[in-house]
């Protein structure tokens, strides 16, 4: 076992203190179930972990008079799953966070973790780096098996998807996060946050490696309909092969202005002007939908192994609208009761 | 009575427990976390080994440096396993072993190790067509090349004909003659000897073709329908629960304690004497259950000689080598891939006449035997050619998987007639039927079974012609596939001893595989006694008791209910011997019933079972029953099974869904029918994963598989497997005998599965497994798209 320090500060503050200014030499420990796994197959070999769990002020969710949410860094995917006011408030949220991982990861993992997670991209996670090159100095990416990467934002040198499927939706709903450095606190757009990385030594977002994500902040959802729809081979506990979130504000049956957020297609959350733009001021339907569909993904440019995710996002963003506006989507899980062959 | 039919089994209706429904025996153990398996030994002082493993799929070693690794405090042991100069042919092969006081400190080691290699080129990738013209290797055969036919899988009889044909570049009597199936070394020993001959290495290593009748004729012949398609299915692994592994300790300086992690417990000391340097007799294995092995846990492998190694080294302390998730999967085991393009022919009225095929798949750094194509039908199409080229290949070994080379046979053949009868314009059913003669001796089972599968699936009833009519995205289809294997019982022994106080004892050297072999061994014996299964102690998984051979090839339940019965019965009538005179009869007159010994069918002239034995006197009655192998009546070989498959696919995620699995399944005399069934949804449920989720998946440039891990190497959860139906044929084929069924049920779900998509989407997805990417680019090309 390389050998690391582990501190456990009370305060954000102390906490700070504690993170080094250059990436790899610290890490911030929450829930573990990320940074544990890349930590045992040392993908990840800090000096000293700082386990934050026991920093106080981050495990609460407030409700805001306008309908809105705070959403502490701690606070478990279980506890944003139980939360009457998420609830009530972001249901397609509340199905969402559902919908992740397992019951025992739930139990473990932060949502500010969830927006910190590394790529799932193979080749990281068999150490072979974030951004992988052959022998003479090609992407093993490009020149593998890149089944499961980025159709945008894929011009190099990353083509590792953004994992988490919780935070296109986050997007979509327009949140913004809270972010403490050692220069005082500082907020931007959730959608801001993300960042394709230019190096290895860089990461998947806009955090300085001395900065903690403190908070979310959910503008007041009234009025909008929203959706997440996964493409998953899987029936349950399983990395979706393209997602999509939508937040739609109506006019009567017309869009007024919509927020299209795809997952897992780029190695940031792609949000698509192209879909919105498709169905704004238009009634949702099986056509608008698909055109929306077909827009999001008309920028779309596979690689070797992964043509068919083209075709996923678009179906994914089609689906995700008819949801939000309560119509029914293919079912699969619905087949095996109904229906003759 | 001749001395043959006292062993024979009851009829039916005079059995408590064969044949019919008897809960598994050791179902609460396991459920609740009692029972033990290698991982669970932590004997004091256990220390913790590891490999250092080759990160180059082909490589030859230069140098190894080991002394910072042994300079580390707390490291108690390191062993070469492959010396400088030895050639490495897969990543994650292993080259130094290391024990050390805990699992942080053997992998600190393990990383302190450094070993120079010279990269050689390496090929991980499989599924492209081979070139069709390399000239078969006719040069003579080494012994390498024997062993690596042999780790492959290539059929005795081919095995035999190379020989034959090619010679062989050594002296029969350096080859391990002993081991070798009888007629391999038969045809070594009579083998023209030649000298080595210098071949470059090789990618492809083709096979001459096989041909019956006239394949070209055939084709030509007027009025017959054509069908062409190409079908494959990729490497996959084992992925057992409990990786591989071993315990292995020295309990004094010239006997070991191995607790390997087997499907072959009474090999384990044969196969590790010469390597760790002591007789047979001083190795015992024991293990109480086993987490999955699946074909792959035959032998010590390295993790069992070197934790015996290490051990040694360390001063006999007790050594605990387990894979990890990812070494499992990278190393443990492949089961080799097959791609074809086929075709076929029948007449107008649906009557086959010819098969033509050109296939290749790999086995590994030893190519792979070829899958018996086509499938169930090749002894008696009239007409074929069959072309195989193995791809020789650093994906890594391969290792016997469930019914070795028959899914892979099974789906491309299945697929290719199951196109044939859609060009045709039948319904696969009646084609099937329509052929059934083509299938040998089962023809009549398979026919018993269709009314069956159809009735349980509603196929008549539901059955569409290829593309689901219904509108919108998700398309529903059914799709149906056949199958057999022998499975004839192994050699295995037992000792049954029933006491005077009426307690009972059989100890046998098997391992239940999870299979249910220790419930069905208590059946038997608790039938023949007329007793209940809780009143017998099993005593089994070590090798101080008898002898019985592996679990592989579905020998086990033949091979231990013959042994038990014979045991059983004797120690039945040598209990009769002592008890007539006192209920004054005869022994033939007694019989065993509920607890009972006493006069047939005189209710009052009877004796409890302790009674009974209380009149044996003080000396133990003690009663060894060993089978008759290939000539004992109560067990058979050659099994006979229908699945078919109810899918939904959407047609625009390119998702399939199981609705619903019907296997129907004979196996002659089931003597267990609850853990029987087991089999087959545990089959069904594998045949589902390999269907739709497995592949090895590997990266041509580093040659490492990307995919070590249960969260790309897929497996199928509760919600992707549908409703599962299984009919076990009871009572229907009792006078054949035992008949092994590990391995049959989980041949046919890839081609039912694959079969029930494209009638579900009207197009075949060629290759396995039937991911969104695969689904998708065959309806693409259907509509074509340049998928
Ligand atoms: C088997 C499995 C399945 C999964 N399935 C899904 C899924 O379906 N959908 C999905 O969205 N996710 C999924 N995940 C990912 C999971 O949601 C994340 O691992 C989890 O949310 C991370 O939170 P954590 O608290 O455990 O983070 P940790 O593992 O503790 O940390 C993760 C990363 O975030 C950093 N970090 C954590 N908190 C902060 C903070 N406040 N400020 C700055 N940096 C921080 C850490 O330094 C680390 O780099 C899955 C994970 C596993 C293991």
């Amino acid at each position: 076992m390389i050998q690391f320090e582990y501190l456990s500060p009370s305060s954000v503050k102390q906490a700070l203190g504690l993170l080094s200014p250059n990436w790899g030499d610290t890490e911030v420990l929450a829930g573990g179930t990320d940074l544990l796994g890349l930590m045992k197959d040392f993908v990840l070999t800090p000096k000293r972990v700082v386990n934050i769990k026991h920093v106080s002020g981050l495990e609460a969710i407030r409700s805001e008079g306008d309908g809105g949410a705070r959403i502490g860094a701690l606070v478990t995917l279980d506890r944003i799953v139980e939360a009457a006011h998420i609830r009530q408030n972001y249901p397609a949220l509340a199905q969402t966070v559902a919908d992740a991982a397992s019951t025992q990861i739930r139990n473990m993992a932060t949502i500010g973790g969830n927006l910190c997670q590394r790529p799932r991209c193979w080749y990281f996670r068999n150490g072979m780096g974030l951004l992988p090159k052959t022998p003479d100095g090609k992407s093993m990416v490009v020149e593998g098996d890149n089944r499961y990467h980025a159709i945008f934002g894929n011009e190099g040198p990353a083509y590792f998807v953004s994992p988490s499927t919780i935070v296109p939706l986050l997007i979509a709903y327009g949140a913004r996060l809270r972010i403490a450095g050692a220069d005082g606190e500082r907020e931007l757009a959730l959608e801001k946050f993300f960042r394709i990385p230019g190096s290895d030594a860089e990461r998947e977002h806009d955090l300085k490696p001395n900065e903690l994500v403190t908070e979310i902040l959910l503008p007041s959802a009234k009025g909008v309909r929203a959706a997440n729809y996964e493409v998953r081979q899987k029936a349950s506990f399983d990395w979706p092969l393209a997602t999509a979130a939508v937040a739609l504000r109506m006019n009567g049956s017309a869009v007024e202005s919509a927020r299209i957020v795809m997952g897992a297609v780029a190695p940031v959350p792609w949000v698509s002007q192209e879909a919105a733009q498709a169905i704004a001021n238009k009634t949702i339907n099986e056509q608008t939908a698909s055109a929306a569909g077909a827009a999001a993904v008309s920028k779309a440019r596979s690689l070797s192994h992964n043509n068919y995710k083209v075709k996923l996002a678009a179906v994914a963003v089609k689906r995700a609208l008819l949801v939000a506006v309560g119509q029914t989507v293919p079912d699969l899980s619905t087949a095996q009761r109904g229906g003759g062959a | 009575m001749p001395a043959e039919d006292k062993y024979a089994y009851p009829p039916a209706d005079e059995r408590t427990y064969v044949g019919r429904r008897m809960g598994r025996v050791d179902g609460t153990a396991k459920s609740t976390g009692h029972a033990k398996y290698t991982y669970d030994y932590n004997a004091k002082g256990l220390l913790y080994g590891a490999f250092v493993r080759s990160p180059y799929a082909h490589a030859r070693i230069k140098n190894i440096n080991t002394s910072e690794a042994e300079k580390m405090s707390g490291v108690k042991a390191v062993e070469i396993v492959q010396k400088p100069g030895s050639e490495i042919y897969w990543a994650g092969d292993e080259v130094v072993a290391i024990a050390a006081v805990d699992e942080p400190t053997v992998r600190d080691a393990v990383r302190a190790v450094k070993v120079d290699y010279e990269q050689l080129p390496h090929l991980v990738i499989d599924s492209e067509e081979p070139p069709h013209n390399i000239p078969p290797d006719t040069s003579p055969l080494g012994l390498d090349d024997l062993e690596d036919m042999a780790r492959n899988q290539v059929p005795t009889a081919q095995m035999v004909k190379e020989i034959n044909e090619r010679g062989i570049t050594f002296k029969p009597e350096e080859a391990p003659l002993d081991r070798m199936p009888a007629d391999i070394a038969k045809a070594v020993k009579s083998a023209k000897q030649k000298p080595a001959e210098k071949k470059p290495p090789a990618w492809y290593k083709p096979a001459a073709a096989e041909t019956q009748g006239d394949a070209d004729a055939a084709f030509q012949a007027p009025e017959v329908v054509i069908s062409e398609g190409l079908y494959g299915l990729p490497v996959i692994t084992h992925c057992c629960l409990e990786t591989h592994g071993a315990v292995c300790e020295w309990t004094d300086s010239d006997h070991l304690l191995t607790h390997v992690s087997t499907q072959y417990i009474s090999g384990i000391p044969g196969q590790m004497a010469e390597v760790v340097g002591i007789p047979a007799a001083n190795i015992r294995q024991v293990q109480e259950n086993i987490g999955g092995g699946f074909g792959s846990k035959f032998g010590p492998d390295r993790w069992g000689i070197y934790s015996a190694k290490l051990s040694k080294k360390a001063g006999g302390a007790p050594v605990k080598m387990m894979l990890s998730r990812a070494e499992e999967l990278e190393v443990a085991g492949c089961r080799p891939s097959a791609y074809a393009r086929v075709r076929v022919a029948a007449k107008k009225d649906g009557k086959l006449t010819a098969w033509d095929s050109f296939g290749w798949g790999t086995g590994g750094p030893g190519g792979g035997g070829s899958p018996p194509i086509p499938y169930l039908i090749r002894d008696r199409v009239p007409n074929y050619r069959i072309q195989w080229t193995a791809v020789v290949n650093n994906i890594g070994p391969a290792r016997a998987w469930r019914a070795p080379n028959h899914p892979q046979a099974c789906l491309i053949t299945m697929a290719a007639l199951d196109d044939l009868a859609h060009k045709l314009g039948m319904n696969p059913l009646e084609f099937f039927k329509k052929n059934i003669e083509l299938t040998g001796p089962r023809a009549n089972i398979y026919m018993d079974e269709f009314p069956v599968a159809d009735e349980l699936m509603g196929w008549s009833k539901r059955w569409h012609p290829r593309g689901d009519k219904t509108p919108g995205p998700i398309k529903r289809g059914l799709g149906m596939s056949m199958h057999t294997w022998g499975g004839r019982g192994h050699q295995s022994e037992c000792d049954l001893t029933i006491q005077p106080d009426g307690s009972v004892t059989i100890k046998m050297g098997t391992q239940d595989l999870g299979t249910g072999t220790r419930t069905a061994i208590l059946a038997v014996a608790a039938d023949t006694l007329g007793l209940t299964p809780q009143q017998i102690t099993l005593l089994y998984g070590d090798t101080r008791y008898p002898m019985s051979g592996g679990s592989g090839g579905s020998t086990t339940i033949g091979g231990v209910s013959s042994a038990t019965r014979r045991a059983s019965v004797d120690a039945r009538d040598a209990l009769f011997l002592k008890v007539a005179p006192v209920l004054g009869s005869t022994p033939e007159q007694l019989e065993v019933v509920k607890g009972q010994v006493r006069v047939k069918g005189q209710a009052s002239k009877a004796l409890s079972w302790k009674e009974a034995c209380a009149k044996m006197g003080a000396v133990p009655i003690n009663a060894h029953g060993k089978n008759l192998g290939g000539r004992d009546p109560l067990m058979n070989s050659g099994v006979g099974g229908v699945q078919m498959a109810d899918v939904s696919v959407d047609t625009e995620a390119g998702i399939v869904k199981i609705n619903k699995m019907v296997a129907v399944q004979d196996c002659g005399l089931v003597v267990s029918l609850e853990t029987a069934e087991s089999q087959c949804y545990g089959a069904l449920i594998m045949g589902i994963s390999y269907a739709l989720f497995e592949e090895k998946v590997m990266d041509p440039t580093s040659g490492r598989m990307l995919n070590p891990n249960m969260e790309f190497y897929r497996l199928a959860g509760i919600g992707d497997i549908g409703e599962l139906v299984v009919h076990m044929m009871v009572n229907k084929y009792d006078g054949r005998g035992v008949i092994g069924l590990g391995e049959p049920p989980v041949i046919s779900p890839g081609a039912a599965i694959s079969n029930a998509v494209a009638n579900a989407i009207g197009v075949r997805v060629p290759m396995l497994p039937l991911t969104p990417a695969r689904v998708l680019a065959a309806l693409g090309e259907q509509k074509g798209e340049n998928a």
